[in-house]
């Protein structure tokens, strides 16, 4: 028997909490574990607040965790955050550059503090950002100044790159190019840690992921295997035309009635949403056919990381989010 | 010393010279000050008449140089450095330097270093201009002049990295950096060069660091027949002290992030 390949970064137990008001002590990070293996796309996602970011500021030696153990390519950020500058490349929420400089210089610079940069102009070329290597940072536009912020994560060549929040504020196209680069990041070798907010990123990037509310880790596995431990039900909705949707909705009532694969048929306007089993589609396709009924429309309503957080946290996302900002 | 630090000096130097206002106030402000004055303010460019020789000949703008020597120096410390260091707290490239093999500490050495750069271009533009546009002649003791300089901005650039150690933003560490260097510019007696200053001020100015250097710039460039003084001591030691005093404060209230 062989050992399986160490974990890139293991973290253990990790707590952290900050001094609130009069005394109080706020627990940004209650107790936290995960370990990431090489060559993967890691998510933590999470509400806002919900400690992502402090937890990450730990793994790579910018805060003094309370307790818990971390270490990073076999090493230990909190007592040596030198020992993982070389090999780990951080993107920080926030622009962290002088308005005035160009994506050339800020580039070479960053370039020039590591033993063994990756090769500049390859980057530039990856990111998108040859044709910008002579514009002033405060000049780029939204995508290219997080494009650049990328690239400066990877400009030292690292073996673990670890990119905070990296698509707010971009807008769609922006998001899905920067998803393609995360991949091709991940594809050239490199371990991501992913902090994002963004269901829909964490189901489209991550290989794994850990889903955090409040401080602690409330589910962990791949995108998948959260989706499928739901509970086993499907939903699919059909819309008919005016005529046929009487008809159709009798013939779906009588197989709820006796067939095994579906629970419940119901109508809401022109749509007709039945639910069952994972087999409920096949049921309902194989009715209707028998009857000659061929619906205009057919959706599948899919589940996803959203209502694995419902079912973990016992509240909707969005409304956390929501409150999250207000406040 | 890291990697790179080279690198991190030209391309920081670069930067610093794209920013117009910073660079005039920083660089020409007190030669154009010097020769605005020496042409607006009547009197200051006739001879000192009723001075011992060889002063007789001389402008009145001998009085007004060091003044204006002491004004780079305050200029700098006081209105660039301030901005600079918490700007870079506020926009987060001390955390982002943070992140690599690069220590933050480097990048407040390299501004250190480029606004020392910067004052000495300044200063002697601003002899240059006192020369060439009134005559002022070469100082009576080049060395005390030197090492009162040198002690001001020792003084003054630890009194602006204290300013910005706490300052979350640019526009506070601007603020509090403003209100200190108009008292800077009375003691350095840039509004009553010389023995137009009252004596109470000069006493007071004599505590203050740039004050200190104003007076120990006067006494090396005019010397003892002009000033009745040989050596600033008391200035000297005041400079050091509160070099001493700023500066380890100022490293140890700086906030990185």
């Amino acid at each position: 028997m062989t050992d399986p390949a160490p974990p890139v970064i293991d973290v253990r137990h990790l707590r952290k909490t900050y001094a609130g008001p009069e005394g109080t002590t706020k627990v940004a990070v209650d107790d936290v574990s995960f370990t990431v293996g090489r060559g993967e796309i890691f998510g933590i996602l999470g509400p806002n607040g919900a400690g992502k970011t402090t937890t990450v500021e730990c793994v790579a030696g910018l805060r003094r965790a309370d307790s818990g153990e971390i270490s990073v390519l076999g090493h230990d950020p909190q007592a040596d955050p030198a020992s993982i500058r070389e090999s780990v490349g951080v993107q920080l929420q926030e622009s962290a550059l002088h308005d005035k400089i160009t994506v050339d210089e800020a580039m070479r610079q960053f370039a020039a503090f590591y033993e063994h940069p990756s090769d500049v102009e390859e980057l530039l070329r990856l990111l998108d950002l040859a044709d910008h290597r002579g514009v002033q940072f405060a000049n780029l536009s939204g995508g290219q100044k997080q494009r650049l912020s990328i690239a400066l994560a990877l400009v030292g060549n690292p073996q673990v790159a670890i990119l905070d929040e990296l698509t707010t504020g971009l807008d769609p196209a922006a998001r899905r190019a920067t998803w393609d680069l995360v991949e091709r990041v991940r594809d050239s070798g490199v371990t991501v840690l992913l902090v994002t907010h963004f269901m829909d990123e964490a189901e489209r990037l991550c290989d794994r992921l850990v889903i955090i509310d409040g401080g602690t880790v409330v589910a962990e596995g791949t995108p998948a295997d959260l989706i499928d431990g739901l509970d086993g039900s499907r939903a699919v909705r059909l819309r008919f035309t005016p005529d046929r949707t009487d008809r159709a909705l009798a013939v779906l009532t009588a197989l709820a009635a006796d067939g095994a694969d579906v629970e419940s048929v119901n109508r809401s306007g022109s749509e007709i949403e039945v639910t069952g089993t994972r087999k409920v589609l096949f049921a309902v396709v194989q009715a209707l056919a028998a009857d000659d009924l061929v619906p205009e429309d057919v959706r599948t309503v899919s589940r996803s990381l959203e209502d694995v957080f419902v079912q973990f946290s016992g509240r909707t996302y969005q409304d956390e989010t929501t409150a999250e900002v207000a406040a | 010393m890291n990697r790179g630090f080279g690198t991190l000096l030209s391309t920081e130097a670069r930067v610093w010279l794209r920013e117009p206002v910073a660079v005039f106030f920083a660089l020409a402000f007190p030669v154009v000050l010097l020769v605005g004055f020496g042409y607006l303010i009547p009197g200051l460019r006739e001879p000192m008449s009723d001075a011992p020789p060889p002063w007789n000949d001389e402008s009145a703008m001998s009085f007004y140089l060091p003044s204006v020597l002491a004004l780079s120096i305050a200029t700098v410390a006081l209105t660039v450095i301030p901005v600079t260091f918490a700007t870079f707290r506020e926009k987060g490239v001390l955390r982002r330097l943070a992140t690599t093999p690069m220590r933050p500490q480097a990048i407040v050495g390299v501004h250190l270093v480029i606004n020392l750069a910067a004052v000495l271009v300044a200063s002697l533009l601003a002899v240059a201009g006192a020369m060439l546009a009134f005559g002022v002649p070469l100082p009576e003791n080049p060395g005390v002049v030197l090492l009162s300089f040198v002690l001001g901005v020792a003084a003054m650039y630890s009194l602006g990295l204290l300013v910005s150690a706490r300052a979350p933003r640019g526009t506070t560490a601007s603020g509090v950096g403003m209100l200190l260097y108009f008292p800077s510019m009375l003691v350095s007696g840039l509004w009553t060069p010389g023995p137009a200053m009252p004596d109470w001020l000069e006493t007071l100015g004599k505590f203050t660091p740039i004050g200190a250097s104003a007076q120990g710039m006067t006494i090396g460039w005019l010397g003892e027949v002009m000033t009745g003084e040989v050596f600033p001591a008391v200035q000297i030691i005041v400079m050091v002290v509160w070099t001493a005093v700023l500066f380890p404060l100022g490293v140890k209230l700086f906030r990185w992030t």
